[in-house]
Parts: C-alpha cells; structure tokens; sequence
C-alpha cells in the first residue's frame, strides 16, 4: 500500500534558476533531493537489453550531459531546510494539491495511516505537539486593560518586576524580636529565582542534539531562567550550566546518581508529558550513540525503554516516598518539582502532589510536545492546559494549600499573550518547548521520531547535529525570552501593574469571547462585556 | 566508631546526623534500635563509610547511595538500592518490594524472600554491572524491564512445592541475566526472556558472588552449588523494536 501513497508534497525546482550547486543533495536527510542525469536515464529506458553493454557508453555521456536536480516528493516532510537554504531561492514546495480525494470525514492524514497500518501493522509514530483542531482557550480569552478612570504604567518608564521565585510557600511567616528589630524565624522552603517568568522544559539529550541543549543551557543562564535535562542524565559538557538546570529524574532513571541530582538547581519528578500522559517512551537503539550513552550510563546501541508508570509509585504515599528520597539525596537544598500531563482528573491528582510535598507542580496540556508518541496518544489524551491550569489552581485555593507549590504551566503556550493568560489563570511561570525549538530553527514538520532532523535539532547524527550552532541558538533563544518579557511588561503596564506577581490568578483580569457558560464556569472567568 | 541510638528519632534528624558524622570524617557508624526510620544511607557518598543496622530500617535504604557498606541485622523494607550507584548492602533477613529499581551499580544481598517487583529496570553501563542476590523466593514481576546487571535467585529454604518466583518473571527484559537456582515454572516466564543453562562464562562470574553469599550467611559454598542453576536472558536487545509504522 505504502507504494500507492500518494507525495503529500511536491517539490518544485526552477531550473532556470537552480545552478547545480548541490547544496540541497548533500543536505536532505530525508534523501528527498538528487542529481538527475536526465539524458542518460531517457537512453536507458529505451534499451531494456544489453543494459550492461551500453552503460559504459552511457557513463561516456553522462559525463558530458549536466545534471539537474531532482525530487522524489515522496520524501519530503516540508522540514524547508532545502528551501532556506538554496543560495538561488530556487526550490519551493506546495501541498500536493491533488493528493486525496476531498472529503469533510475521511480527511487525507485518515487515509493515510489506515493504509499505512494495512501494510506493516504497527502504531503509527509522530512527534511534536497535538496539531488537530481542537478548540483553542486561549484565543477564546481576552485581556483587560487600563482605560481613564485607572492609569496604565508605562514600563519604559516606571519599574516593572517580572522576577518570580518557584518553590514552596509558608503558611503563615513567624518572626521574633532581636536586637535590630525583628528576626525572621520561619524556616523558608528553598526556592529559585527566575529574572522572568518563562522556563525552558523538559527536552532530553537523545531526544534533542547536544548543540541544541547547549543552546537552551547557555540561554537560560543568560536570562536567568531554567532548562530542563529531561530523561536524559546531564552530558559533561552542561555541567557549567548546572545551576540553572533542572535535573529529571523518570521512571526510566536514566543518569540518575548522587551528581546528577546535587548538580541541578530543581529536581524534577516526570510523571506524565502532555503529548503522551499515561504512557511511557522509547528512545531507540538508532540515537543511542556515544555521547547518549555516556550520558543515560546505558550500552551504545541499546533501547533506552522509560516504563510508562514508575515501578515504585503506585500512590501519592509512593510519589510521596521518593519526593521525600530525593530531597534527602539532596539535603533539604533544592525544590523539587512533579511533572504530570494535565488529565480529566488533574486538579485531584495536584492537590496530592502538593500534599504529598512537592514544591513545584508543572502541568503540561494537550498542545505540549515530544520527541516521539504514537499518534493516536498524541491526539487525542488529555486535556488543554487553560481548563487544566484553572481547575488546579482553583481547587488548591479552595483548599488552602495553593502557596504550597508553585505551578508551571505548559503545552501549545506561543506568545507573550498566551504567557499572560496562563498566568492570569493561575500559573507562576510558563514553559516553553515547542516555542524554544522553533526559535532554533524547527519548522514543526513532526518527524523528530525519525532522528532525520535537518535542522540539527532532534538527531543525534553528526553531520546534522553540527549544523545547530550553539553560540547562534542560544542567542535566538535569549532574544526571544528577551522579547515576551518586554512585551509582557508592556502588558502588564496596560493592566495598571508593576509586578507580574499581581497579576497570577487574577481572573477577574481574563474575559471569554464566544465561550459556553460551562467554559466560563471551569476557566473561572466571565464573559466579554461583563464589568467587574 | 560511633554508635546512634535511633529509638523515637525521626528520619529526618537521624540521616541529618549521619550525614554530618560522615562529613566530620567518621567511617564507622553503628545504628541501634532502627525501627522504619527511611533513607538511611540516601544519597550518601564515600566508599569508606560502613554502616551496620541493628533493627529494621524503612523503606529506600541505601537510595541513590554511591560507595558505603550497610549490613542490617533485621529485615528491611521495600525500595532498598533504589537506583544506587554502587556500594553494598548486605541484609540478614528478608526484604520487601521494588528492591533495586533502576539499580546502576553494586551489590545488594538478602538472605530471605522478597517481595514483589524486585530488579525493575537495574542497567549496566560499562564497569558498572549491579548485582542483586536473593537467597530465598520472589514475588511477580522479578526482572521486569531489566536493562542490565545480573539478578541472582537462590530459592533456599524454600518449603516443599513453593514456587521460586511469582509471575512475569522477566517481563520486558532486554539487557543483563537473571540466574536462578532451580527450575522456575514455564507459565511465570516473560514472553521476553528465554532459559539456558550456565557457560563458563557465567559461573566465573557467579562463582565469587556465591561465595561472599556464604561468607555473609554462614552457609556451604558446595552445597548450594551442588543443584541446578539456570539462567533468563532476553530474547532480543530491543523487545519493542516492531511496534511502531517506519
């Protein structure tokens, strides 16, 4: 079946234009892109005996014929690395217009994996985020702003204070009197200090480059904020950049020791990843190379299998267990943070988290991204991170016990707009993945589980990951942290705030357009035109 | 030497106290009336530090710990060597559930039966192949998503007609070997694992462990070698290799 899909894109080659200078054949790591001798081929189709007589003498003219460049569409992915790089702008590529029958229930990508599964009988993989068209929150809700009767603060001006601190609250502060009045006596939980409220998640070396997560540690030294390890252990070279990484640890325990946890600035816990909440992964054999290797401390070559539940968690008593193993293993000295995808009951589940002593809770919704996951995992488990974010920071405060963790929310968040949103919902910081690998150069072409990445992103082979550079990324990276806090200020300001402190949970800051009252009532927010 | 009364000490307080004595240079602890205290030895790191335990330590003995000794005169509780790094631990009892998980390096020996999930996901990475040794039964899942290292199942005293491991023995297991003394029942096998008899190969290496075994529990070398020994070894590197459409 496989040979009568059709190319779901057709790549076009000016050849007035095109040059032969081979750039894009040597480039494509999806072979998509060839020299094509087109006078030899036309000669050899006409004799079909003797072909081993005559290709000496058509090697004698292909010599002498100038190639030209040719595509097999088949294997394009619209990764656009060929398109951004021809030095003529001689390539373009075009949805294949003609390539499935229309049809409003059995859209083209239907066809497609059910004839792909009707030749090999397998799951069928994707990578990325959630892409279908599930109704979106966020551009369902709308910002406040200061108009006459309360001033807006203009942030070129006036300070503005996007700094934020994750980590566990106090009940309550108990102070005593001292001889230069009084003296703090509550013991205060460790926490972290981010210069914005933005973090970098969880993104393990195997599944992204080396280069690409040198370029997320450099950045996130330099705007004071955090990346995160994943389950990946932490390669040598990152250790300069420990301090401001959170180290995780799964159910796969990959580089796991001592180190690796003192190392980091937070440790996490990965229970669940929005794009596959409730199943585990497999990084394959294929990008365990040396460095991986090294690095997870598992054999080259072999899977590296992460189990979808961890063996010893089996309750919040259990999560509980190893909260409490980690902070040991690291003194009292770190917050350490449960990352679960956000899921129908996930305001119960993080009310148990909180109660079971972690500092930090990061949430990722459906939107959020991966390397790899069955695709029928990726669209179609869990829940947006809006309604998610909501419900848990709702049913903490209910509760009592919201300043007891901090809450990073994440999945599908693509601007500062988002940012703010989320964090009206109730969020203390925001992370960024998808944001950051586009940022790097991530065309959003889903095929990460491939290990083909032209973009040196989500490989691990050298001659592509050595076109990631990591000095160049980290300062794309910084710029664009650099912009949505500028443009969060300028929000911020809009709103008559100073501090963005004021603003997290501050629904009545949020207005739903075209929402049902049941959206409203779970988002905890009121319709557009409904004054305070 | 220095001897802890733990009797009403709270985990916290006693590993806290650990942990300074073995910063201020003492290697030699001796923790008396342990009773569930957890952590005891978490995330400690020196190779010269030797604990002994007199009592029954709680659950994530010797967790993420790279280097020191532990002996426990008792039983201990689930989670012990939670993914450990090296080190050994050597108890005079039996244990409980989840021992070794993600195990990466050194030894841990137990004297009796075991709970269950014991060996979950241990791996090896060059120089660092983790040992668990059991001298008695296991409960399901033994081995399940071993990586690496080497499982040992000795099946001592066991009564008549018990079985050696509960079911899924193996279950998704794609690196390291699982020894076992005795004949473990074809149903409880993982549909990963294959069973073979031992090479050379492997008893030069089982050999110095069953030793130091019963060098630990006082037992007879000869005879504990004198039954049959079988090892599981997965079938493939990469069980789940095939799930997937390229």
């Amino acid at each position: 079946m496989r040979n009568y899909l059709p190319p779901e894109y057709i790549v076009h080659i000016d050849q007035d234009r095109c040059r032969r200078c081979g750039e894009c054949v040597r480039t494509c790591a999806f072979g998509t892109l060839r020299f094509e001798h087109g006078a030899w081929r036309q000669a050899m189709s006409v004799f079909q005996h003797g072909r081993d007589d005559l290709e000496r003498v058509f090697d004698r003219i292909r010599d002498n014929v100038p190639d030209r460049v040719a595509a097999d569409n088949k294997k394009c992915v619209q990764c656009h690395y060929c398109v951004a790089h021809c030095p003529e702008g001689a390539i373009s590529i075009q949805p294949n217009p003609l390539a499935y029958r229309g049809n409003h229930h059995w859209e083209p990508h239907h066809l497609k994996n059910i004839w792909l599964q009707a030749e090999t009988g397998g799951m069928v993989l994707t990578g990325s985020g959630n892409d279908k068209a599930y109704f979106s929150y966020f551009d369902h809700m709308v910002l406040d702003a200061c108009q006459v009767t309360n001033p807006s603060i203009d942030p070129l001006r006036e300070p503005m204070e996007l700094r934020t601190y994750l980590g566990s609250l106090p009940d309550a502060l108990e102070f005593e009197s001292g001889p230069e009045g009084p003296v703090l006596k509550t013991r205060l939980a460790p926490s972290v200090r981010l210069d914005t409220p933005l973090v970098f998640p969880a993104m393990s070396y195997g599944a992204i480059s080396l280069n690409a997560q040198k370029a997320l540690a450099k950045a996130a030294v330099s705007c004071g904020i955090l990346m995160n390890t994943g389950e990946g252990g932490m390669h040598e070279d990152l250790y300069p950049y420990a301090h401001r990484m959170v180290v995780q640890v799964a159910s796969g325990r990959f580089g796991v020791n001592p180190g690796y946890l003192r190392r980091g600035a937070v440790v996490e816990i990965k229970i669940g990843q929005g794009a596959k909440p409730g199943i585990g992964g497999h990084l394959p054999g294929e990008k365990v190379d040396e460095g991986v290797s090294q690095t997870r401390m598992i054999p080259v070559g072999s899977d590296a299998l992460s189990p979808a539940p961890h063996h010893d968690i089996y309750s919040i008593e259990d999560l509980s267990q190893l909260i409490f193993a980690l902070k040991e293993a690291t003194e009292y000295t770190k917050p350490v943070s449960v990352k679960i995808a956000a899921v129908h009951n996930v305001a119960a589940i993080a009310s148990g988290i909180a109660r079971a002593g972690a500092d930090i809770i990061t949430i990722d919704g459906f939107r959020g991204g991966t390397g790899a996951t069955p695709l029928a995992i990726r669209d179609h488990v869990g829940i947006p991170i809006e309604m998610a974010l909501a419900a848990v920071d709702d049913r903490l405060r209910r509760e009592g016990i919201r300043n007891r963790v901090s809450l990073v929310a994440s999945g599908g968040i693509r601007h500062s707009g988002d940012v703010a949103k989320a964090i009206a919902l109730g969020a203390d910081a925001v992370a960024i993945g998808t944001a950051a690998l586009i940022a790097m150069g991530c065309r959003l072409c889903q095929k990460c589980y491939t290990g083909n990445c032209n973009w040196g992103i989500a490989t691990q082979k050298p001659e592509l990951t050595a076109r990631l550079d990591p000095d160049r990324a980290a300062e794309n990276l910084a710029n664009l942290i650099r912009g949505w806090s500028l443009e969060l200020k300028e929000i911020l300001g809009a709103l008559g705030l100073n501090s963005v402190e004021s603003l997290r949970g501050s629904r009545l800051r949020l207005r739903g357009v075209g929402l049902s009252d049941a959206d409203l009532q779970v988002l905890g927010i009121r319709n557009a035109g409904v004054g305070a | 030497m220095l001897r802890i009364d733990a009797a009403g000490v709270h985990y916290r307080h006693l590993n806290e106290q650990i942990r300074e004595t073995v910063r201020a240079g003492e290697t030699v602890l001796v923790l008396d009336n342990v009773n569930g205290q957890r952590y005891i030895g978490t995330g400690l790191e020196s190779d010269q530090v030797r604990i002994t335990i007199h009592g029954v330590p709680g659950n994530d003995l010797a967790a993420f710990m790279s280097g020191p000794a532990i002996t426990v005169w008792g039983n201990a509780q689930d989670g012990v060597s939670n993914t450990m790094n090296s080190g050994t631990v050597v108890v005079h009892g039996g244990a409980g559930d989840v021992l070794g998980y993600g195990m990466r390096g050194g030894k841990l020996f137990i004297r009796g039966d075991v709970g269950y999930r014991v060996g979950i996901h241990m791996k090896e990475y060059k120089d660092l192949v983790p040992v668990l040794m059991v001298g008695g039964r296991a409960g399901a899942f033994f081995g399940e998503y071993m990586a690496g290292g080497r499982l040992i199942l000795l099946g001592l005293d066991r009564p008549a007609g018990s079985p050696l491991t509960g079911d899924y023995l193996g279950t998704g297991m794609h690196g390291g070997v699982i020894y076992l003394r005795g004949r473990p029942e074809e149903h409880t096998l993982g549909r990963e694992v294959k069973m073979f008899d031992l090479d050379e190969v492997d008893w030069a290496f089982l050999n110095p462990l069953l030793d130091e075994f019963c060098r630990y529990y006082d037992r007879d070398p000869g005879r504990l070698r004198a039954a049959e020994f079988r090892k599981l070894v997965p079938v493939s590197h990469r069980p789940y290799g095939l799930l997937y459409t390229p």
